[in-house]
């Protein structure tokens, strides 16, 4: 048994072993490094090695922190939620509506990808400013008498730019969902006297779960990692978890705490994948 | 020369707990259409797997044309297969595909074509070459990959159920086409199939599997008619049962008890007197008589009108007999509810142990 | 009904590409502030993009990046999705599960774990420790879409290539290979515009030298200026010819 399954073990590990050993060098063992230093302490420039649950309890305590897990939590739920309603009806029509198109609009999906995330996300400043492109169209057509500067800046701004930024990270595992729905199920269920919608809310729906959740866990994740879309985007109150952990490791320089809020971070997304672990979302992301 | 083409010596394979090939020891004679007969999960195409070294066995030995080939993996053996989804290559053409095993081989480029040209021109399939798998359908398919496998005569050609996925009207056609195949190359072929009237129409000699065992083998002849087990005469062909009890023996003919009949049989097996013993009978060995006659009386519950034939199931106390009677001249089919006798030639009846099929 | 969704689907379809319409026309546009009402057209923002030496460079480094980044990560992704079709092994769901991490998990997760270990291994932050990050994160985009193309490709393949005498090599670059390729032509055009346009975990590893996105990141603060506008139009118009050739080697 051992003799005849040389040739195969061979090319086990000849595929196997370079993945697994850049994973675990370069991945897991820097998630691990970083999730001991959040139980160290940091104190002037140095780092003390020893076990502390200090950061942790400066979290729980502090109020300015803790209301920016919370912005975050309630921000990245918020976010995951309208890019759902947004993208389910775009990924049907793109599945079954697009005919001749689809290809042209799938690129045009992917598009915005192949663009700079950063522009992107200033675009919306050029869009909703105070001399924008919103409001000269508001001012233009008579709606507004003069500019506001209510569109920018603010918790809207933010939550409607991540909505843009993450879109697409949302419509592309569903529309592959929308694809893989065998028809002859809802024309089943068509002809068992379902109408479109029970159709919609007890076949399909059930069918396309696995990458709707997988979208879902992207958007929400991307959202609660985020960093850039804040700064550039959001009020002065409006940071969320991912500038406390950016702030940590660049200018406050307390890589202690920025790790205690990164395992924070990975804490409360661990969480959502072990909700959602047994769906089978892991293997339609 | 040699005669063996394949040896299987007590040839095991297991998965886990399960026994897929269970002590399995055969000889497949060069140039032999040669056919492992058995429903899923019987090890048939575990069998087959083993031959051609996409698996290799836990214990015993395989042989190809007398050289041991048990730890040589699949490229090494100079056997082909016809796979049961066909696997042709999706992204090479028909040319490309019959070429393959040619084009791992230092060829001149015309030697290629013109051995290439000459395995379509066997499958008749010339002028198809620019054709990509997917363009072509099932029956073509299924001959690209026929010629693919045929196209450098390898020793031994095995075939994984080649007409599974093709339709029923195209199936008998290309049963012709294989075994036309197989006379004109005379390649060695080892076939797999569940399909019983398959194995006793292309074989020279089968085996017929299950749980991992060689239940019989022999010729399609002696599997039909001497049924080595109550099992194998009902996976092949159809076949009557009756339960009874052996009262007297001499020689091979027996006298059985069944139900309130006497009736004679012949041993298939030794079996003590007194035994409890099943009674196995082919459908078109039972005659059909007016009242009267020895034998079971009945009536004629169903009567299926054939053609060349015509089926009836007779019912006679508690037993129902299928009987099949073939039309001669002048008869008349008997209508159902018709009364009945139903007898056999003792030859044509054989006697098994009733325990003997687990 | 289907109306309904088509306006909708329009609807959203606007949205996700205002953006990328305002900063085309801004790009053409004389002002220097970008607000409306738009004054008249020109051209010289794309001359300045074009001679401007930070700029350059930094879309000179974002290109080395994404390069290497991208045949690392189709090496290991093509590596690991053979290994998770083709063999069973002890751990395979807990290795397939993982793989994924470090695009489920957020970039910024990715980008302090890994400056704290280059710290902790003395490696010095640069383009190098930028790849790695890029590399790793490629890896599983190149995985997924070749083991979904794995497993719907039949195992008998492979098997017939043997079966026909060719060695694992042969069987491999002749039948495996090609009927990949299209996979692993998107999976690496993925990775490689997601590195290109990698700001997140960049900022963490990188050095002194800056990418195309950490140069446009550095003049942000102090806003956006037309010639910004300008190289990022051309980057889309490059990433869009990019795109269609992909999609015209990998069509089927």
């Amino acid at each position: 048994m051992a003799e005849n399954a040389k040739p195969k073990r061979l090319g086990f590990w000849f595929t196997f072993l370079p993945p697994f050993a850049w994973m675990t060098v370069l991945y897991f063992v820097p998630l691990v490094a970083l999730l001991t230093y959040a139980f160290q302490r940091h104190e002037y420039v140095r780092i003390i090695h020893e076990f502390t649950w200090e950061n942790f309890q400066q979290i729980a305590t502090n109020p300015g922190y803790r209301n920016t897990l919370w912005r975050t939590l309630w921000i990245a739920n918020l976010v995951t939620l309208i890019d759902t309603l947004l993208a389910l009806p775009v990924a049907w029509f793109l599945a079954f509506h697009a005919g001749r198109f689809k290809r042209t609009l799938m690129i045009l999906v992917l598009l915005p990808l192949w663009s700079s995330y950063l522009v992107r996300v200033f675009a919306w400043r050029i869009i909703l400013g105070y001399n924008g492109v919103l409001n000269g169209f508001l001012v233009h057509t008579g709606i507004l008498r003069e500019p506001s500067t209510l569109f920018l800046y603010n918790k809207f701004s933010m939550v409607l730019t991540l909505c843009y930024i993450w879109l697409p990270f949302m419509v592309l595992p569903l529309t592959t969902a929308f694809e893989r729905l065998p028809t002859r199920l809802l024309e089943a269920s068509a002809d068992l006297g379902a109408r479109p919608f029970t159709t919609f809310r007890r076949v399909t729906i059930p069918l396309v779960l696995p990458g709707l959740l997988a979208g879902g866990l992207s958007v929400f994740s991307l959202t609660m990692g985020d960093y850039i879309t804040p700064s550039l985007i959001g009020g002065a109150g409006d940071i969320l978890v991912g500038n406390l952990v950016a702030s940590q490791f660049g200018v406050a320089a307390n890589w202690p705490l920025g790790s205690a809020f990164a395992a924070v971070v990975l804490v409360v997304i661990f969480c959502v994948m072990a909700l959602l672990s047994r769906k089978g979302v892991l293997e339609n992301l | 020369m040699n005669d063996q083409a394949v040896i299987l010596e007590s040839v095991s394979r297991a998965y886990g707990n399960v026994r897929a090939v269970d002590n399995v020891s055969l000889t497949i004679h060069a140039g032999e259409f040669f056919t492992l007969l058995g429903s899923s999960g019987s090890g048939k195409t575990t069998t087959l797997r083993l031959i051609g070294g996409f698996e290799t066995p836990d214990a015993g030995r395989v042989l190809i044309g007398g050289v041991d080939v048990t730890r040589l993996p699949a490229y090494k053996r100079n056997v082909h297969t016809v796979f049961q989804d066909y696997a042709l290559f999706p992204h090479l053409n028909v040319f490309d595909n019959v070429a393959f095993a040619l084009s791992l081989k230092n060829l001149s480029r015309d030697e290629l074509r013109r051995q290439v040209g000459a395995a379509l021109e066997l499958v008749q399939l010339a002028g198809y070459e620019d054709r990509k798998p997917g363009q072509l359908s099932g029956g073509q398919q299924q001959r690209v990959a026929l010629a693919r496998a045929i196209v450098d005569h390898p020793a031994v050609l095995l075939l994984d159920e080649p007409l599974s996925a093709l339709d029923a009207k195209i199936r008998g056609e290309v049963r012709e086409e294989i075994k036309r195949l197989q006379r004109e190359t005379r390649i060695t072929f080892v076939y797999v199939t569940h399909d019983q009237e398959e194995a006793l129409t292309m074989s020279d000699r089968l085996a017929v599997m299950r749980g991992g065992r060689v239940l019989q083998l022999g010729t399609p002849l002696d599997v039909y008619e001497r049924p080595a087990d109550l099992f194998v005469a009902e996976f092949v062909g159809k076949a009557n049962f009756l339960d009874g009890q052996l009262t007297s023996q001499a020689g091979t003919r027996a006298t059985i008890r069944i139900a309130d009949q006497t009736v004679d049989a012949t041993l298939a097996f030794p079996i003590a007197t007194g035994a409890a013993v099943r009674v196995m009978i082919r459908p078109e060995n039972l005659r059909l008589q007016p009242p009267g006659q020895p034998g079971f009386t009945g009536v004629v519950t169903q009567s299926q009108y054939l053609g060349h034939a015509t089926q009836y199931l007779v019912q006679s106390g508690a037993l129902t007999l299928r009987v099949l009677e073939l039309r001669r001249r002048g008869t008349v089919p008997h209508a159902e509810g018709a009364a009945v006798v139903v007898n056999w030639n003792w030859e044509e009846a054989l006697v098994y142990p009733q325990t003997k099929a687990e | 009904m289907k109306k309904l969704v088509t306006l909708f689907t329009v609807l959203v379809f606007l949205f996700m590409h205002l953006p990328i319409i305002v900063i085309i026309i801004f790009s053409f546009s004389e002002g220097q502030i970008l607000a409306l009402p738009i004054k008249g057209w020109t051209l010289d923002w794309y001359r300045q993009a074009l001679q401007d030496d930070r700029l350059r460079t930094g879309l000179m480094n974002s290109l080395k990046v994404a390069t290497a980044a991208t045949v690392l990560a189709s090496i290991l992704g093509t590596l690991g999705a053979v290994a998770i079709q083709r063999y069973r092994f002890f751990g395979r769901q807990a290795f397939r599960a993982s793989v994924v991490f470090p695009i489920l998990l957020p970039g910024i997760i990715t980008g302090v774990a890994m400056l704290t270990f280059f710290a902790n291994a003395n490696l010095p932050l640069g383009l190098l420790t930028v790849i790695i990050g890029h590399a790793t994160f490629g890896f599983p985009v190149v995985f997924n879409t070749m083991a979904a193309r794995l497993a719907r490709l039949p195992r008998s393949l492979e098997e017939a290539a043997a079966d026909l005498g060719a060695t694992p090599t042969q069987a491999f670059r002749r039948v495996l290979l090609p009927s990949i390729r299209s996979a692993l032509i998107a999976g690496a055009l993925l990775a490689f515009t997601l590195s290109f346009d990698e700001i997140i975990v960049t900022i963490f590893l990188t050095g002194n030298q800056n990418t195309l996105p950490m140069e446009i990141w550095a003049r942000l603060r102090f806003g956006m200026t037309p010639e910004i506008n300008a190289t990022v139009t051309m980057v889309l118009v490059l990433s869009g010819l990019l795109v269609v050739t992909g999609q015209w080697l990998s069509r089927e």
